[in-house]
């Protein structure tokens, strides 16, 4: 055998690497695509608009004969939104994930875990659809509003929407701690319970936090759902008004917009481009910076 | 002599797995004791039955009796997180927290309600003093645990199970991760804190109980062969079994 005679191998090996690198440059040329017709489409409106009067201007009447294009309405609509989905998601993901993970028998994993499956699985219509069905009319009477399409029924819809990822992600960042802290906690006289609290979850922080990171994209990219509960009006936001975030602004109206409406659509999509993207940027941080400090 | 752990007729099983078979003996307070063996012989098993670590492991069966000052242990309804505040524990693989050298020694005071800043600052000092690591640790006190050498990392460790003042401490080979520098660091440790604490530790090492030990039990297959003072054992072994292990013929 000549163990010289390396071509047979290299050649095996340039094949693959040509494939890899070929996807990896369509995959590249996608995202570039994406951000450059994005840009092109949407910033002729921006600038004809003027950038203070649209992302700051609070009135939205685009088919009035005076059209109005401002959409900080919709940016608010969207950060409260998410926010509020992500107050009552992240705690209530949260103690599911820790409960799961530490604490519930295997029987209980067992049942309930194909379920957060599911649960994740379910097409945003049907949330949508439930919370037509359910939600609205169960806050129109509890609280003796004209309508139940609010923000207040998005944000429920939506945190239920980023519960099974929430818990997931944190379920895998809990388990990902060693055994030996947990050990050497209960060793030292504490109880499961603070083993939990003070030791395993820290060790998980920077898991969570890309939880959290995630819940937030998921949450503010959500178009259907939120606008069968959210009612779509352009209103300033408020918790029992009807509301319309960033993704229900451009799909409600794309379809019959022409003119500078619809190039403002395109810019209202660039703008939740960029909260994406920040969004994105900030999850790499907080895991690289996860990283670095278990060196 | 006094008594600090008095094991009678006392049974573990792991399943159907009988592990550990009637093992009687007396541990003396104050005073090293060593537990040899080959692998798989029950030494861990046995060690975690005194601060009850073996509660985690759902399918343990356990019989017979254990009393430490004279409470029996085994099977019965004692406050096992008071327990294990008085029995501490060392693993085989250092395992500080990830958090700061400080916070590290300091989990243990706080978990038992110390709050009180200065004291907390005392009882940081003291401990880390008491485990011969101050000197070195004394500047890097905030900095991450983690980024400590394996042998500071075990000593640290040490340092930390001391801190909430227990009695005994359980070392279950301490060395074995370790560097014999570091190694012997450790064991000249151990041979000091024999003063204020009762010490139980487990070791591969065969020169270690005879450097360190007063008494040494030896376990086989889940029996306790042996137990006598380290001398005895080490020049006139009563068991055949115990002298083909110190000479090394198995093991
Ligand atoms: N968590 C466990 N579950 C089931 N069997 C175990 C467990 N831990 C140890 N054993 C068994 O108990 C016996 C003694 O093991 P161990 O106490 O770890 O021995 P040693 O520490 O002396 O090497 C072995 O047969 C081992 O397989
Ligand atoms: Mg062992």
């Amino acid at each position: 055998m000549n163990l010289s005679d390396k071509s047979n191998k290299d050649s095996v090996e340039t094949i693959a690497s040509t494939i890899f690198l070929i996807l990896g440059v369509i995959n590249i040329g996608f995202v570039l695509l994406i951000c450059v017709y994005l840009i092109i489409a949407g910033l002729p409106a921006i600038v004809k608009i003027g950038p203070i009067d649209f992302l700051f201007g609070t009135k939205w009447a685009s088919t009035a004969a005076d059209p109005k294009f401002g959409i900080l309405p919709f940016i608010l609509t969207s950060i409260y939104g998410t926010a509020g989905a992500i107050i009552i998601g992240l705690p209530l993901g949260f103690f599911s994930a820790v409960y799961l993970a530490k604490i519930a028998s295997k029987k209980v994993r067992y049942v309930v875990e194909p379920l957060i499956d599911l649960l994740a699985g379910i097409p945003s219509v049907v949330y949508g659809f439930i919370g037509m069905l359910v939600l609205v009319p169960s806050i129109r009477t509890l609280f003796g509003l004209p309508d139940g399409a609010s923000l207040f029924a998005a944000i429920i819809v939506l945190a239920v929407m980023i519960l099974p990822s929430i818990i997931k992600v944190s379920i895998t960042a809990l388990e990902a701690v060693p055994q030996e802290y947990e050990l050497g906690s209960l060793a030292l006289g504490a109880n499961e319970i603070e083993t939990y609290y003070r030791v395993i979850v820290p060790a998980a922080k920077s898991g969570i936090a890309a939880a959290v990171v995630l819940g937030v994209g998921r949450a503010i990219g959500e178009a259907m759902a939120v606008m069968m509960v959210a009612g779509n009006a352009a209103n300033m936001p408020s918790l029992f008004e009807s509301v319309r975030f960033l993704t229900t602004a451009v799909a409600s109206e794309m379809s019959y917009s022409s003119g500078l409406q619809r190039e403002a659509l395109f810019s209202i999509a660039l703008v939740l481009f960029v909260f994406i993207m920040m969004i994105n940027a900030t999850l790499n941080v907080l895991l690289k910076r996860g990283g670095v400090k278990r060196k | 002599m006094e008594t600090i752990f008095d094991v009678e007729n006392f049974n573990l099983w792991y399943g159907d797995n009988h592990a550990l078979h009637n093992i009687n003996m007396k541990i003396e307070k104050n005073a090293i004791t060593a537990l040899i063996g080959p692998s798989g012989c029950g030494k861990s098993t046995f060690i975690k039955t005194l601060n009850r670590m073996n509660d985690l492991i759902p399918s343990v069966k356990l019989s017979g009796s254990i009393r430490y000052r004279g409470q029996e242990i085994v099977n019965s309804d004692i406050n096992v997180y008071n327990l294990r505040k008085e029995v501490g524990m060392v693993f085989q693989k250092p395992n500080p927290f990830p958090m700061s050298v400080y916070d590290n020694i300091a989990y243990g005071p706080r978990t038992h309600g110390i709050k009180n800043k200065s004291q907390l600052n005392d009882i940081v000092e003291k401990s880390l003093r008491d485990a011969a690591i101050f000197d070195e640790l004394k500047d890097r006190l905030k900095d991450s645990a983690l980024g400590l050498s394996g042998g500071q990392q075990q000593r640290l460790c040490i340092a930390r199970a001391l801190a909430v003042k227990p009695d005994v401490l359980l070392m279950d080979e301490p060395t074995s991760a370790l560097d014999p520098i570091s190694t012997s660091k450790i064991e000249e440790l151990v041979l000091d804190l024999k003063k204020e604490y009762s010490i139980v530790i487990v070791t591969h090492n065969m020169q270690q109980a005879v450097r360190i030990s007063d008494y040494t039990a030896f376990f086989l297959l889940g029996d306790l062969v042996e137990f006598d003072k380290t001398d005895k054992i080490f020049s006139k072994p009563s068991d055949k079994r115990t002298e083909d292990y110190i000479t090394g013929r198995f093991g």
